[in-house]
């Protein structure tokens, strides 16, 4: 089943989809096709319903969390300085803005083989994080959607009843996040470690408890 | 006949009752307290500190090493290093636990600290009726209150420490013959080196 | 009930006029009922007896259990594997192992496989045992099928206890192999366990199949049809019987699977009797293959020799691995990026997954059957909310 075959029937099927082999260097050799939002239904229904692919179950659907990452490096640029050019040097800080990541799994019931790893990524983590949903084209999609949606934030547009599946309706902030910062609610911890125990010598230099 | 699959079932039930009084595949309830299961050695329930010899903390063979602190999961265990060192049940001055705590209402007997200690010092007991009182407290064992006898952990887990006793015991003679091969090789240089210094003038003229 | 046109279709459901609303009880099943196999709530609308809809409510049992494992070792989320579906340990255990061996290219020696076999099929039995007990004491039967499946896999806890270490949380697999080997007089001691099987599944059999009121209770209720387990993911027991022929045992060939000849029932109606036949069925095949496993056995190495247990850095990268465990298919998906922690680590849960359906089985039926339905699913909480 080469991967490489599949991208090309899909772009031959899908017209004007971007398709990028994503390469896994593990041993595992479940290399991905990373799929754009726009073509996403199509090209999963074409997975579903050409005769040679037939990928009919849609076994995981994962969220991922990418956080943003601020570079700061020393460039050297030719600036005009009262009059004169002069080499200058200025740090420049660049941010990539990070995303979150929808990966799913597909194998195939009636041909038997598979996985095919598709991968989704938003624009950012904060105000573009609407992702199209494959529950239209596979239903075992809609409660691990809703997972990601709870637990990642990620907004998937026509999924039919999104909303918390874990975390209760009234929560707020998104806990698989690797920037979630959980409540302060320890109460005895008599063999606190690392960030419990540094949380624990605050509650102690803040005054009462143990 | 209707009710004809009720009516085999309900033989099946009596055939499993009125069986019960007479073969012992049938009565299976044990009268717990009263009647034990027979222990099976190798179960685990909570780790315990092992030492040897009579005294519980000249003999301990823990050396904080601190190992376990790092592999366990649920990071119930906390080791407090001491400042100096003691003499072991062998004699070498090792390190010792100022402070050993494990928290058991946290342990998950996942007994992986067990696997990576590299002294056998932490092992597996098997008693299960550690209920307490005190919420705070009465579930952290301090190092006293782990540290059992060597004997104690041959009782529980007989083929298991066996063993261990071997393995250890056979690593003592072989650092014990290799601080005596040194021993012997030192003398014989010593003695050597003396039968040299003899047999020349001494440096510098008779005086 | 579904249409066979579009299998990923929500369930047609009848809009509530203003006036008939009126008359809708709405109840909420749980998260404390004894028959929700653990803490598991649904909103249930009524029309008197007859379900109008039904809404899961999950996260009750959610420990978090994917974040702990990012800041755990790949060897400290062992044991919380355990507690995944806390019926099967050592499936969960399997899983893990197989997904993290995938990653790192890990290889298994031949002795170890056939461990893994044998307890990963005892498990299979005990599961499939409990099962059964469980759902005839949720339709009433108090307790005596129950009582039963116990009898057996109290047998097989104490064959787990006395190789490792514990009844249920059993931590066994490790990467590469097992933990501990085989100690003197285990393997007897499980032949004489998994010969005095299929008496007992006789007698089970004999107490259950032919029994009317279970027949009345269980066939044509909770029909599943096949295109909407195939568009649902739904996996294991449940899938097959409905007539989706997908064992992932017999598919992924992984492990040494291949090896043994057994069967894989399948069923045609796709209703609760099928899914409670299916599982008596496969405990039969559970004991062929134990069979074969503890016959052909060999001596060796339990685990790669090249493994260390401390220190595990497999390179970047990512697997799926996933096993047929005895719920559905288990698999969990792993990324690393170079450190002792993974990065993302998911568990794939059938159970939760199996769920994605119990609106559109329930719907149109009695209140009575939620409970049958919902048992034959054969969900864990723990594997649900993780």
């Amino acid at each position: 089943m080469n991967l490489e075959a599949i991208k090309s029937e899909l772009e031959a099927a899908v017209p004007g989809c971007r398709l990028e082999l994503v390469a896994n260097p593990s041993p595992s050799g479940q290399h991905s096709l990373r799929i754009d939002s726009a073509h996403a239904v199509a090209v999963a229904l074409t997975l579903r319903d050409a005769p040679g692919l037939r990928f009919d179950l849609c076994s995981n659907v994962t969220g991922i969390d990418w956080p943003g990452k601020q570079t700061t490096e020393k460039v050297k640029l030719h600036k005009l300085v009262d009059g004169t050019q002069q080499e200058v040097e200025e740090l420049r800080t660049t941010t990539t803005p990070g995303s979150l990541e929808v990966v799913y799994h597909l194998f195939s019931i009636e041909k038997k083989h598979g996985p095919i790893v598709l991968r989704m990524s938003t624009i950012d983590r904060d105000a573009n994080v609407h992702l199209p949903s494959l529950t239209p084209v596979w239903r075992s999609a809609e409660l691990q959607e809703r997972e990601i949606f709870d637990l990642f934030g990620v907004v998937f547009d026509g999924h039919p009843d999104l909303r918390r599946l874990l975390m209760w309706d009234e929560f707020v902030d998104h806990p698989m996040r690797r920037d979630y910062v959980g409540p302060d609610d320890y109460e005895y911890e008599p063999t606190a470690h690392d960030e419990v125990l540094r949380r624990a010598n605050q509650h102690l230099s803040e005054g009462g408890g143990r | 006949m209707v009710g004809e699959g009720i009516l085999k079932g309900m033989a099946e039930t009596a055939r499993n009752f009125f069986g019960s009084y007479f073969r012992k595949d049938r009565l299976t309830t044990v009268q717990y307290p009263e009647q034990r299961d027979p222990p099976i050695e190798a179960a685990r329930s909570f780790p315990f500190l092992v030492y040897d010899g009579e005294d519980w903390q000249q003999g301990m063979r823990c050396v904080a090493c601190q190992i376990c602190e790092k592999e366990c999961p649920p990071k119930c265990i906390f080791i407090e290093k001491s400042k100096d060192k003691k003499p072991d049940a062998n004699g070498k001055p090792q390190f010792f636990p100022a402070t050993f705590n494990i928290d058991i209402s946290v342990c998950m007997s996942c007994q992986i600290c067990v696997e990576v200690c590299p002294f056998d010092a932490i092992k597996m007991d098997v008693v299960t009726d550690l209920s307490s009182g005190d919420r705070f407290g009465g579930l952290l064992l301090d190092r006293q209150r782990l540290a059992k006898s060597d004997q104690y952990y041959n009782s529980i887990h007989p083929t298991e420490a066996a063993a261990v006793d071997a393995r250890l015991a056979a690593e003592r003679a072989r650092q014990e013959a290799k601080a005596k091969a040194a021993a012997e090789a030192k003398s014989a240089a010593d003695a050597k080196l003396a039968a040299v210094t003899q047999a020349q003038p001494e440096i510098g003229g008779p005086r | 009930m579904n249409t066979i046109a579009d299998p990923t279709a929500q369930p047609e459901l009848e809009p509530l006029s203003e006036t008939s609303k009126e008359q809708l009880l709405e109840i909420a099943m749980g998260p404390q009922h004894p028959s929700t196999h653990g803490v598991f709530r649904m909103n249930v609308v009524l029309d008197g007896e007859h379900v109008v809809r039904l809404k899961p409510v999950f996260g009750y049992l959610h420990r978090n259990h994917e974040k702990i494992a990012e800041s755990e070792t790949y060897l400290g989320s062992m044991p919380y594997t355990d507690r995944l579906d806390y019926m099967c340990p050592i499936t969960n255990n399997w899983a893990y192992a197989l997904a993290v061996e995938k990653l790192a290219g890990i290889q298994v020696p031949e002795r170890a496989e056939y461990l893994r076999v044998i307890v990963g099929e005892l498990t299979r039995l005990q599961n499939h045992a409990c099962l059964i007990g469980f759902l005839m004491q949720d339709m009433g039967a108090s307790g005596t099928p129950l009582m039963y499946a116990f009898r057996e896999r109290e047998k097989i806890l104490d064959l787990f206890e006395s190789l490792t270490g514990a009844r249920m949380m059993c931590n066994y697999m490790r990467f590469g192999g097992c933990r501990v080997d085989l100690p003197a007089g285990w393997l007897d001691q499980a032949k004489i366990v998994v010969a005095g099987f299929p008496r007992f599944l006789d007698e089970f059999e004999q107490l259950l199949v032919g029994n009317e009121i279970l027949m009345d209770r269980t066939q044509e209720v909770g029909v599943l049809s096949r295109e909407l387990a195939v568009s649902a993911g739904i996996s294991g027991p449940m899938a097959r019987a409905s007539g989706v022929d997908y064992d992932i045992r017999k598919v992924d060939h992984y492990s040494i699977y291949d090896r043994f000849a057994f069967r894989v029932p399948l069923g045609s109606h796709g209703d609760v009797y099928d899914r409670f036949m299916v599982r008596l069925l496969e405990m039969r095949e559970s004991v062929s293959i134990l069979e074969q496993a503890m016959r052909d056995i060999p001596a060796g190495p339990i685990v790669d020799p090249k493994m260390k247990v401390r220190g595990f850095r497999p390179k970047p990268g990512e697997a799926y691995g996933r096993i047929e465990a005895p719920k559905g298919e288990l698999g969990f998906y792993l990324i690393s990026d170079g450190s002792p922690n993974p990065y993302r680590y998911r568990v794939r849960p059938p159970s939760l997954i199996n769920l994605t359906v119990l609106e559109d089985l329930c719907v149109g039926r009695n209140v009575a059957d939620i409970v049958t339905i919902l048992g034959s699913i054969d969900i864990v909480l723990g594997e649900v909310d993780r």
